[in-house]
């Protein structure tokens, strides 16, 4: 206590002050990383929410369209197999006279050729008409009020992905053109709509951005789901109940879980090369099928139900088993009668975590060929489903992302979005099952 | 043809579920009047004895139809090698492309009968001349990629003979099997015939059989590469794929196939990756385990684990939209820190898929796996040994430095390995973000290329399984799996070690 006349109590030292300002220096980092990654966080969100509710809009022009019979029905007769004869490329003129009608009966203004005002539509109009007027003869004559898509670059200008700026080098639309749809918005005929089928239509071709829809690649990945459940929970749940409750402790057991472990944590792109080896290029089964997409990721998400599976076969206490084998059950009854069905809500939660990654896994799907195909519909049956080439979200994100089109990279977003919906939801049921059946023994 | 409906495995397994159900209800049926109609006199419950019948029934047929399923393409194939032309039976992988010629004219000529444009006579008579064969099937929709060689279509005849013929052998072996086992179990059914404990040792075999699949995948992983790979060297030096200095395809041949300048790039954005998210991920964990309260945890800890849900995909998309876009605003010509004064007006960075896009973006990816890791393993250090540095007067922060960091070191280490072994294999964010060009380079600022990248570009869009440049594919998955199978078992055993440390 030498210098004890200089040092208070209620005055900290040098050294103290050092050692808590490292403190405080040391606290702050640790704030400073959970800020980063919640900020990461919430700058991934802002932009996919930023950036994909557009493509649940679109943009429709409102116009009545005069179904000429001189064209389409040259004969007069109706004769269904005389009118599939004409075209796409038949209809037209039919585009064209249509806006020739609306310039003239509108106070709508442009220098334009009506050929090259028909431009601002999606290529997919005449297709459009066509189906229509098959699906209907009766209506050969008369004029009918269409919603058309516009084209990708009419809604980009729209939503304020293209500009005026921007068009400069642009061959697929020009100022006149965007002048046009200035004043048939202003008009009310080109709106922005809610966009159905972007949830329930399927991939377009480059050239129409506008047509592209999730909803096949969504039935894709629900097609692999039902695989993957088919498969990885049965047998997810046979290997831990063996592993945990009936195997000997000797090294092939030892080997097994090693295993387990290790292939949880190989690249999923190596299951993708395995699926290509092993399923198309050995066994036949078709490519880019969801049959073959599901039995790759069967194998990917085993070991995620088995780890779960495990978990929760291991908190049921062992004096649920030794009641039952107190009553005379035998061993593979106590389990199956009474360690099974209490351990069944975590066995669910973690089937259901792993479904949702399996979900969002997209690079083995690359190398079975999921990616580059358009289904243009929906499959119509389960077999046909499971069978036929497809795609699935993650793949149709990949798909859009690549094309290198603003148009696309907004479906891209849009696509997250919905595939977020999903992953979110279903890590909601697996939290709400964990919390409603959770049971502390 | 009669029963070639048979030949259908989806038909035979339904017949095969039918004779198990029948055998159910009989062997049932037979052990309660053999009892007298009373369950008390049977040695086991009444069920037992008719899923005894079930399972004889329905386990070994499915088993040799499953064995014989995958067994008969290859028997097929050696069968018809023989027919080949001797040039083409010499080198290995004209050989796959040539079998892949004759399975597709032999699928075209099932859908061209069984659509009656072709019948057997027909066919007959294309024997010497098939040149009329190919727009013939493209008239089914089967297309054909060139003229079919007489010998192709006499190896698509006897291949089609063949399995028309095994088909048949094959139904009429499951359907014996299933009937046997179903007679069999039948006529045990007595009261004195254990049946719970044949079906328990018939159930425990099955379980035991769903936990080795593990081991069957892990092999069929292995063999599927190793295959591949060593056809891959016996086309190409196995020299230049190890320690050749260039990654240069050329589908006309003659292509520089090496890994090192895809590794240097793998383990470059891996690096980056770590320097990210190790320091956030790790403090992030500390501050979580030592200093938050309750509710800050509970509030932080699932956010961070959503960066973990979040798709792979998702992080691509960011890397090449959002990310890349906005470095190149910053390092891009006319951005702030581009650096052109100095580099004579280049710009540092030119394109948005670059090493830095991919790497910082991974690391995003990797912050939650480090941070609930090491948040583990931080847990894990027995209160005891903080107790103990706070008593000798301690700061927090000193006893985190001092006693629990070193404490936990092995096992944060198993952590770093087990997500840089997740940065190596990581593939979404690389394909979008890091870009094509393979280059040893030190500049973080340009695109580079990895392993998993070229994986996905050599096996997609029209692949040819004969040439090395499709091959060399197999001998990178090869090489990426036994990179991150041995950062997995050393970390796992650091961890596993570590955690019996303290038990």
């Amino acid at each position: 206590m030498t210098d004890a006349t200089h040092s208070s109590l209620l005055k900290q030292d040098a050294r103290t002050v050092k050692r808590n300002r490292a403190e405080a220096r040391f606290k702050a980092y640790g704030l400073v990383a959970i800020g980063i990654g919640v900020l990461m966080l919430m700058v991934l969100l802002t932009t996919i929410i930023s950036r994909g509710t557009g493509a649940f809009q679109q943009t429709y022009l409102t116009l009545d369209v005069t179904l000429d019979a001189a064209k389409l029905d040259k004969k007069g007769n109706r004769n269904i197999d005389d009118i599939k004869k004409v075209s796409t490329f038949g209809y037209k003129p039919l585009l064209v006279n249509a806006f020739e009608t609306l310039i003239a009966t509108s106070d709508i203004t442009s220098d334009l050729k009506p050929k090259a005002m028909s431009d601002i539509l999606s290529k997919g109009a005449e297709a459009q008409m066509r189906d229509v007027v098959l699906a209907d003869p009766t209506l050969i004559g008369q004029t009918v009020t269409f919603d058309f898509l516009a084209s990708g670059r009419v809604d980009g200008y729209l939503k304020g992905r293209v500009t005026r700026d921007s068009i400069a080098n642009d061959k697929n639309i020009n100022a006149e053109q965007l002048d046009l749809v200035d004043q048939l918005h202003a008009a009310g005929a080109l709106e922005k709509k809610f966009n159905l089928a972007f949830i329930t239509g399927a991939d377009s071709s480059d050239a129409r951005p506008e047509a592209a829809g999730f909803g096949v690649s969504m039935v894709g990945s629900l097609a692999m789901m039902l695989v993957v459940l088919a498969l990885a929970l049965p047998i997810g749940v046979a290997a831990s109940i063996y592993l945990e409750e009936f195997a000997p402790k000797n090294w092939i057991t030892d080997i097994i879980e090693v295993n387990i472990s290790n292939l949880a944590a190989v690249p999923s792109i190596v299951f993708g090369i395995l699926g290509l080896a092993v399923f198309i290029n050995y066994m036949h089964l078709p490519n880019s099928a969801p049959l073959v997409g599901g039995l790759v990721l069967t194998l990917m998400t085993l070991p995620t139900i088995i780890i779960s599976t495990r978990a929760s076969l291991k908190s049921v206490p062992p004096s649920i088993r030794d009641a039952a084998l107190g009553v005379g059950a035998s061993k593979m009854q106590s389990v199956f009668h009474h360690v099974l069905p209490l351990a069944a809500p975590g066995i669910l939660t973690g089937t259901i975590i792993g479904l949702a990654q399996a979900l969002g896994e997209t690079a083995p799907l690359l190398l079975i060929g999921m990616v580059g195909f358009i289904a243009t519909n929906g499959p119509d049956s389960i077999g046909e489903g499971l069978l036929s080439p497809n795609s699935a979200m993650p793949a149709q994100i990949y798909e859009w992302a690549k094309r290198a089109d603003p148009a696309f990279y907004e479906r891209a977003w849009g696509g997250i979005i919905i595939l977020l919906v999903f992953l979110i939801t279903m890590n909601f049921v697996a939290v709400m099952l964990r919390r409603r059946f959770e049971r502390r023994w | 043809m009669p029963f070639s409906f048979l030949q259908n495995p989806m038909t035979l397994t339904l017949i095969v579920l039918a004779v198990a159900i029948a055998g159910y209800v009989l062997a049932r049926g037979r052990a309660m009047t053999r009892a007298g109609g009373d369950a008390r006199r049977l040695h086991s419950l009444p069920n037992y004895y008719g899923m005894t019948a079930a399972m004889f029934a329905a386990i070994p047929a499915l088993g040799v139809l499953v064995i014989w399923l995958l067994a008969q393409p290859m028997v097929i194939q050696n069968s018809i090698l023989p027919l080949l032309p001797a040039d083409i039976t010499e080198s290995g992988g004209t050989v796959s492309l040539a079998l892949s010629d004759v399975n597709r004219v032999a699928e075209g000529l099932d859908t061209a009968v069984s659509q009656g444009v072709l019948d057997a006579q027909a066919i007959d008579a294309l024997r010497d001349d098939p040149s009329s064969l190919r727009s013939t099937l493209a008239g089914v929709g089967v297309a054909l990629g060139s003229e079919v060689e007489p010998y192709v279509l006499a190896a698509a005849e006897r291949m089609r003979a063949l399995e028309n013929r095994w088909g048949l052998i094959r139904a009429a072996v499951v359907i014996a099997l299933a009937l046997a086992g179903l007679a069999l179990a039948v006529r045990a059914a007595d009261p004195k015939f254990r049946a719970r404990n044949v079906v328990e040792r018939g159930v425990l075999a099955l379980l035991m059989i769903a936990a080795s699949l593990a081991i069957l995948t892990t092999v069929g992983i292995v063999l599927s590469m190793l295959f591949e790979t060593l056809n891959f060297f016996s086309q190409h030096p196995w020299q230049d794929f190890f320690f050749g200095d260039s990654w240069a395809p050329n589908f006309r041949g003659n292509s520089e196939l090496s890994i090192l300048p895809l590794l240097w790039g793998t383990l470059y954005i891996s690096i980056i990756a770590l320097l990210v998210a190790v320091p956030v991920g790790l403090f992030a964990a500390i501050y979580l385990s030592e200093y938050a309260g309750p509710k800050l945890r509970a509030t932080a800890k699932p956010l961070l684990e959503i960066l973990a849900g979040i798709p792979t995909i998702v992080y691509g998309l960011f890397a090449l939209l959002t990310v890349g876009p906005f470095l190149v605003d910053v390092f891009g010509a006319g951005g702030v820190l581009s650096m052109e004064g100095l580099r004579d007006g280049d710009p540092l960075m030119a394109g948005a898929t670059a090493v830095i896009t991919a790497g910082l973006v991974m690391g995003i990816m990797l912050i939650p796996f480090v941070s609930s890791l090491s948040d583990d393993i931080i847990n894990a250090v027995p209160q005891s040994l903080r107790d103990g540095s706070y008593g000798l007067g301690a700061t927090p922060s000193e006893t985190i430095r001092n006693v629990v960091l070193p404490a936990a070191l092995p096992g944060i280490v198993g952590a770093i390995l087990l997500a840089a072994s997740r940065a190596i294999g990581e593939t979404m964010i690389v394909v979008l973000g890091a870009g094509a060009i393979a280059r040893f380079s030190g500049n973080p600022f340009e695109a580079m290329t990895t392993i998993t990248t070229r994986i996905v570009s050599q096996l997609t869009g029209d692949t040819d399984f004969a040439s090395p440049e499709t091959l060399v594919a197999f001998a990178l998955g090869l090489t990426l799996f036994v990179l991150t199978l041995g950062l997995n078992v050393v970390a796992l055993y650091i961890v596993r070690k570590y955690r019996e440390q303290y038990e």
